[in-house]
C-alpha cells in the first residue's frame, strides 16, 4: 500500500431509507494507480461509489481525500475538489447537445475559454458529433461523453460506475486503452466498479472484493491474471 | 373602410391578448417547467410587482425603472420564497401547491390589512395613436413588443450564457449537474427568483392600466394557469405558441360576443387541450423531436 493514499475510507455506513447497504467498508485508494471494486450484483459497489461522490448521506464512517474529510460534503464540493463521476446508464444530458454536455463539465473550473481539443482527442466521435444532441448517441457514445464530460474539469480522481455495461466492445476496450494512457501520462487515479473481466484485466492495477457491504478481499495484479480467481469472485 | 379598421382592430385585439398571456405565463412556465413547482403564489408576485412599481413611480422615478424595480423585489421575494418554504418541498408537488396557496392568502390579506383595499393608480403613458378611423394605445403596443422582447431574452439566457447551460443540465439530471459541480440550490434559488421577478415586471407593466387592488393577482393567474396547461412545461415551444393560440381564441370570442365569450373560449380551449394533449403543445413538439 502507498504510504499515501489519495481516498481514504473508514467504517463507512450508508443506505437506502434506513436499509443499511454498506456495512461499514474500509478501504484506501492509493495515489495514482487504477483500482478496481469487483463483487457479485448487488453487494454495495455502486451504493460504495454514490456515496463517495456525496448522491447518497453516510450514516457513520469518514471519508477522507487528499487528507480532507469530505464525508459532509455536497456532492458540487466534492466535485469542484476533484472528484470525478461517471455514473452508471451514463446520465448525459439528453436535450442539450454534445458540446453543452462537456460545457457543463467545464464549468467546474470556470474557465472563460473552453478548449475541448483534449476530450476530442480522445473521443473523436464527439467532436463529429459537437452539435448534436447527446440523448440522439448511441450507448458507447454517451458512455465517451460522460468520461469526456469529467475529464474535461480535469479532477484527480475519476469513478467509474460499470463502464462496459451495454456497450461494444471495440469501445470498450477503447475506453479502457484510454483510461490506462491518462493514469500512465498524468497519473490521473481511477475507482472503477466493473463485472466485465476483460475490461478489469485490462486497466485494474489493484482489485478490492465486495461482499454484502462489506470488503472482503484484495487481489494483487498477479491473481488479476488468473481468470479463474477473478471469476470465482464475480460468480454469482 | 371598415373592413381595414375591422381587421387592425382585431389585430390589435389578439396582440394585447396574446402579449397578456405570454407576459402573464412566462413566470409561471418557467417555475413550472423547470422545477416541476406549481406556485399558486404567481399571482401575488404579479400584485406586489405591480405595487412596487407604482409607488416607485409616484416618487418620480421614470416608469421603465419603476417595472424594473417591481421585478427586483418580486425576484428577491421569490428567492426569499424558495429558501424558505419551496426548498423543503421538492419532489412533493401536492405539498408546494397547498403551501403556495398559503404564501397567496398571507400575501393578498396581508397587503389589505397593510396597506388598504386600494392603491390609487398611476395613468396610463403614451397617450393614443390613430389608425383609420380608430384610435389605439400606445402603451399596449409597448406591452406587445417587451412580451416578444422577453421571449427572446429569455432564450438567449437559457441557451447562450453559462447560467443557462447549468440549468437546463439541472433540470434534466439534476444529481449529475450536482456531481459536475453544479451548486444545483442555487441554479433552483436562482431560477425561481426569474420566474418571480417575471412575474413582478408583468405587475409592474400592467400597473398604468389597472386598478391595485390587494386581490389584483385573481385577474392575472387564470390566464396565467391556462396558458402555461396549454403550452406545457417549454417557454419556447409551449408559452409562447400556447399564448398565440390562446390570444387568438380570446380575442377572436370577444370581438364575436364580448368579453364573456372570450373568458369562456379559453376555458374550452384549456379543455379540449388536456383531454387531447395532456403535456400540452410543448409536449407534443418534444415528443416527435425525440
Amino acid at each position: 500500500m502507498a504510504e499515501d493514499p489519495l481516498l481514504t475510507i473508514a467504517g463507512l455506513r450508508a443506505g437506502y431509507g434506513g436499509k443499511p447497504v454498506l456495512q461499514g467498508i474500509d478501504l484506501a485508494i492509493p495515489r495514482g494507480e487504477i483500482t478496481a471494486v469487483i463483487g457479485r450484483n448487488g453487494v454495495g459497489k455502486s451504493t460504495l461509489i454514490k456515496a463517495i461522490i456525496g448522491l447518497l448521506p453516510p450514516s457513520a464512517g469518514s471519508i477522507r481525500f487528499g487528507g480532507r474529510e469530505i464525508g459532509a460534503l455536497t456532492a458540487h464540493a466534492r466535485a469542484r475538489l476533484g472528484l470525478g463521476y461517471v455514473p452508471q446508464g451514463r446520465d448525459v444530458f439528453p436535450r442539450m447537445s454534445v458540446e453543452e454536455n462537456l460545457k457543463v463539465g467545464m464549468s467546474i473550473r470556470g474557465a472563460p475559454n473552453p478548449d475541448y481539443d483534449a476530450i476530442y482527442g480522445y473521443f473523436p466521435i464527439l467532436r463529429e458529433r459537437r452539435r448534436q444532441a447527446a440523448g440522439t448517441l448511441s450507448g458507447g457514445q454517451q458512455q465517451q461523453l460522460a468520461i469526456g464530460r469529467v475529464l474535461v474539469g480535469g479532477p484527480s480522481l475519476v469513478l467509474l460506475d460499470e463502464p462496459s455495461e451495454g456497450i461494444q466492445p471495440s469501445i470498450v476496450q477503447d475506453i479502457a486503452r484510454i483510461g490506462v494512457d491518462l493514469n500512465r501520462r498524468t497519473g490521473l487515479t481511477i475507482v472503477l466498479v466493473e463485472q466485465n473481466i476483460d475490461m478489469i484485466r485490462a486497466m485494474a492495477q489493484r482489485c478490492f472484493v465486495m461482499d454484502k457491504g462489506r470488503v472482503t478481499a484484495e487481489l494483487t495484479p498477479a491473481m488479476l491474471d488468473d481468470r479463474d480467481i477473478v471469476r470465482r469472485h464475480l460468480a454469482v | 373602410m371598415p373592413g381595414f379598421d375591422a381587421v387592425i382592430g382585431f389585430l390589435y385585439q389578439f396582440g394585447d391578448a396574446a402579449a397578456f398571456l405570454v407576459l402573464c405565463a412566462s413566470g409561471l412556465a418557467i417555475i413550472f417547467g423547470m422545477m416541476g413547482v406549481i406556485n399558486l403564489a404567481h399571482g401575488e408576485f404579479i400584485m406586489g410587482g405591480a405595487y412596487t412599481t407604482v409607488t416607485v413611480a409616484k416618487l418620480g422615478v421614470p416608469l421603465p425603472l419603476a417595472v424594473l424595480c417591481g421585478a427586483l423585489a418580486a425576484g428577491a421575494a421569490g428567492m426569499v420564497l424558495e429558501r424558505l418554504v419551496i426548498r423543503h418541498l421538492y419532489g412533493r408537488p401536492l405539498d408546494t401547491i397547498v403551501a403556495t396557496w398559503g404564501v397567496s392568502l398571507i400575501a393578498s390579506q396581508g397587503t389589505l390589512i397593510l396597506l388598504g383595499p386600494s392603491l390609487s393608480d398611476i395613468s396610463t403613458p403614451l397617450g393614443s395613436v390613430e389608425i383609420g378611423a380608430l384610435s389605439y394605445s400606445v402603451y399596449r403596443f409597448v406591452l406587445m413588443g417587451v412580451a416578444a422582447a422577453i421571449l427572446l431574452g429569455l432564450y438567449v439566457l437559457f441557451n447562450f450564457t453559462r447560467f443557462g447551460v447549468l440549468a437546463r443540465a439541472t433540470i434534466q439530471v439534476p444529481h449529475m449537474a450536482e456531481t459536475l459541480g453544479v451548486d444545483t440550490r442555487l441554479i433552483y434559488s436562482l431560477t425561481f427568483g426569474i420566474g418571480a421577478a417575471l412575474a413582478g415586471a408583468t405587475g409592474g407593466l400592467y400597473a398604468p392600466t389597472m386598478t391595485l387592488v390587494p386581490t389584483m393577482g385573481v385577474q392575472f393567474i387564470t390566464e396565467a394557469f391556462v396558458t402555461v396547461v396549454v403550452g406545457g412545461g417549454d417557454v419556447f415551444l409551449g408559452t409562447a405558441p400556447a399564448g398565440i393560440v390562446l390570444g387568438f381564441i380570446k380575442s377572436g370570442m370577444t370581438t364575436w360576443e364580448g368579453q364573456l365569450a372570450g373568458q369562456i373560449g379559453l376555458l374550452v380551449a384549456v379543455i379540449l387541450v388536456i383531454r387531447v394533449l395532456p403535456r400540452g403543445i410543448s409536449g407534443l413538439m418534444l415528443r416527435e423531436r425525440a
